[in-house]
């Protein structure tokens, strides 16, 4: 299986369904990197947390590889495509193959939660099919069956603005699923919920990472939670990657070279 | 610790420079009333019989002309149709410059500009103004009104259709975005349903407002229940012009109702 792949390093640069970051670099601002050219191989299978102090650039990161944020420099390469490189059509094709999970849900408020899910279709559907509601049955038969995956198996025509935050991100991840993703980003998915609400998130994006074989990568503020779920920890530090590999691994010494000071591990 | 300690510790909400400009702004508005008051030139003597000349005026008016009720409501109705037709076509025209307009839909700052230029045309001119113009270019009737209405209306609704665009949730957006949607798809499926109350409830106003306006439009010429107003008053008929006013008090107060009602269900 892949399991075994799953090298920290440059062990797994052979997976074909790693992603590769080379030199990636972003500035909002010329002359102040936010990423300082990230080398990073990210494994085709698996969860991997990325973790790291606020403003350390693990949003822009992930926003950069489905290019929410347009990389100043470096390649990002998935599936034999430069993913930095694309635009218009080839882009939005890229696009769909990744799925993206957010700390705010960013569902469309106003739509019912199976028009959410079907929203996570638009890649494939033509605008006025999916206006008229017109989606493919097998698509309405999957969002069924992710709504029973992701335990809201009645929650077909409530309107997302009537649900909790922990049931919005469940069809955040439903939603993402739904695209058929090759790899998903998930951007501070449970840094708005409470700590229960949190770890079933986690349960239900790991379940999703080994019984579909899908990557999962998840930038997460709670370093207990990524020790827990993680099969690989990414650790950033003013725009660079300062460790890469276990969570066993994972030591008091690296979280200090990570988030800074010591006395907020007591 | 006590009370004395803090005395010293003197909390103000204005600074003295605040006060001193805040005073300056009451003056100021004082004196620009007195100026204004000064210049419109106030004839006593009208002011004084004004009373008398109001009360002569509704003798005159009552009883109403119960022969004029029927051409009133005739032309009432064309009223309607010139407001309604004419919001429909300002909103047609308005959608895809408010859609020009809105920074976040079209990230191009010469089309956002040419938009708002649209805008800032049609509303800087008077829908009489208007109706003039299309008076000349139709002849006199209610397709100049209609037309006249319809420009008028396309500043505002399509304005305050570009803020509502503005206003939608951006998290929502990028999420399509992210999914690989096009930017058709994401208008449709992702601002749409966000805007979609916005929308209604600004077309239902401008419309209320068009019955108002079209009803004065019959003024000069182009067509509705104000070509009747505008017979009775040179005929100084004022029982005629009684029925006229009456009417339109009737249906603005009408439109008012139904706006209230379905602007309450689309929210």
């Amino acid at each position: 299986m892949q399991a075994s792949e799953i090298a920290p390093g440059v062990g797994s640069a052979e997976d074909s369904r790693a992603l590769v970051l080379r030199g990636l670099t972003k500035e909002y601002r010329k002359g102040s990197p936010v990423l300082r050219g990230i080398d990073l191989v990210l494994p085709g299978s698996g969860l991997t947390a990325i973790i790291g102090p606020s403003g350390t650039g693990k949003s822009t990161l992930i926003r950069c590889i489905n290019r929410l944020v347009q990389p100043t420099s470096g390649e990002i390469l998935f599936r034999g495509q430069d993913l930095a490189k694309l635009s218009g059509r080839a882009l939005r094709n890229a696009r769909r193959r990744i799925g993206m999970v957010f700390q705010e849900y960013n569902l469309v408020e106003r739509l019912t939660v199976m028009e959410n899910l079907l929203c996570g279709r638009l890649g494939y559907v033509p605008a006025w099919r999916a206006w008229l509601r017109k989606f493919p049955p097998g698509d309405i038969a999957r969002a069924f069956d992710l709504l029973d995956a992701v335990g809201l198996p009645d929650f077909a025509t409530r309107r997302a603005d009537a649900l909790s935050g922990g049931q919005r991100q469940r069809v955040g991840i439903a939603r993402a699923i739904m695209q058929e993703p090759e790899i998903i980003l998930a951007d501070e998915p449970t840094s708005s919920l409470d700590p229960k609400t949190s770890v079933e998130i986690m349960e239900i994006l790991s379940k999703f990472a080994s019984e579909r074989g899908i990557p999962v990568i998840v930038n997460i503020h709670n370093v207990e939670l990524a020790r827990r779920f993680a099969s690989r920890v990414v650790g950033m530090s003013g725009g660079k990657v300062v460790y890469d590999g276990p969570p066993q691994e994972l030591t008091e010494a690296h979280l200090k070279q990570i988030y800074g000071g010591e006395n907020w591990m007591e | 610790m006590t009370v004395t300690e803090h005395l010293d510790r003197e909390w103000q909400r204005f600074t003295p420079l605040k006060r001193l400009s805040r005073f300056a702004f009451y003056l100021f508005a004082v004196a620009a009333l007195v100026i204004s008051v000064r210049t419109i030139d106030v004839i006593p003597e009208f002011l004084y019989d004004a009373p008398e000349q109001m009360a002569d005026l509704f003798r005159r008016m009552w009883p109403l002309d119960p022969n004029y009720i029927k051409p009133t409501i005739t032309s009432l109705i064309e009223t309607l149709h010139i407001a309604t037709v004419g919001t429909v076509i300002a909103i047609v025209l308005a959608v895809p410059v408010g859609l020009l307009a809105a920074r976040n839909v079209t990230p191009s700052l010469p089309l956002n500009l040419f938009a708002k230029f649209v805008f800032v045309t049609s509303r800087s001119i008077n829908s009489l103004v208007w109706a003039l113009l299309f008076v000349a270019v139709f002849g006199p009737g209610p397709l100049a009104g209609t037309i006249a209405i319809a420009f008028r209306s396309i500043g505002f609704t399509g304005k305050l259709f570009a803020e509502a665009l503005e206003e939608a949730n951006q998290g929502s957006i990028e999420a399509l975005t992210a999914a690989g949607a096009s930017k058709f798809s994401i208008l449709l499926l992702g601002y749409w349903p966000q805007v979609r109350p916005a929308f209604w409830s600004i077309a239902l106003f401008r419309w209320d407002i068009n019955i108002r306006e079209s009803a004065v439009l019959g003024l000069v010429g182009a067509g509705g229940i104000g070509v009747a107003l505008e017979t009775a008053l040179n005929l100084l008929y004022w029982d005629q012009v009684a029925v006229v006013l009456l009417a339109i008090f009737v249906v603005v107060i009408l439109a008012e109702i139904i706006v209230t009602q379905v602007r309450a269900k689309v929210l």
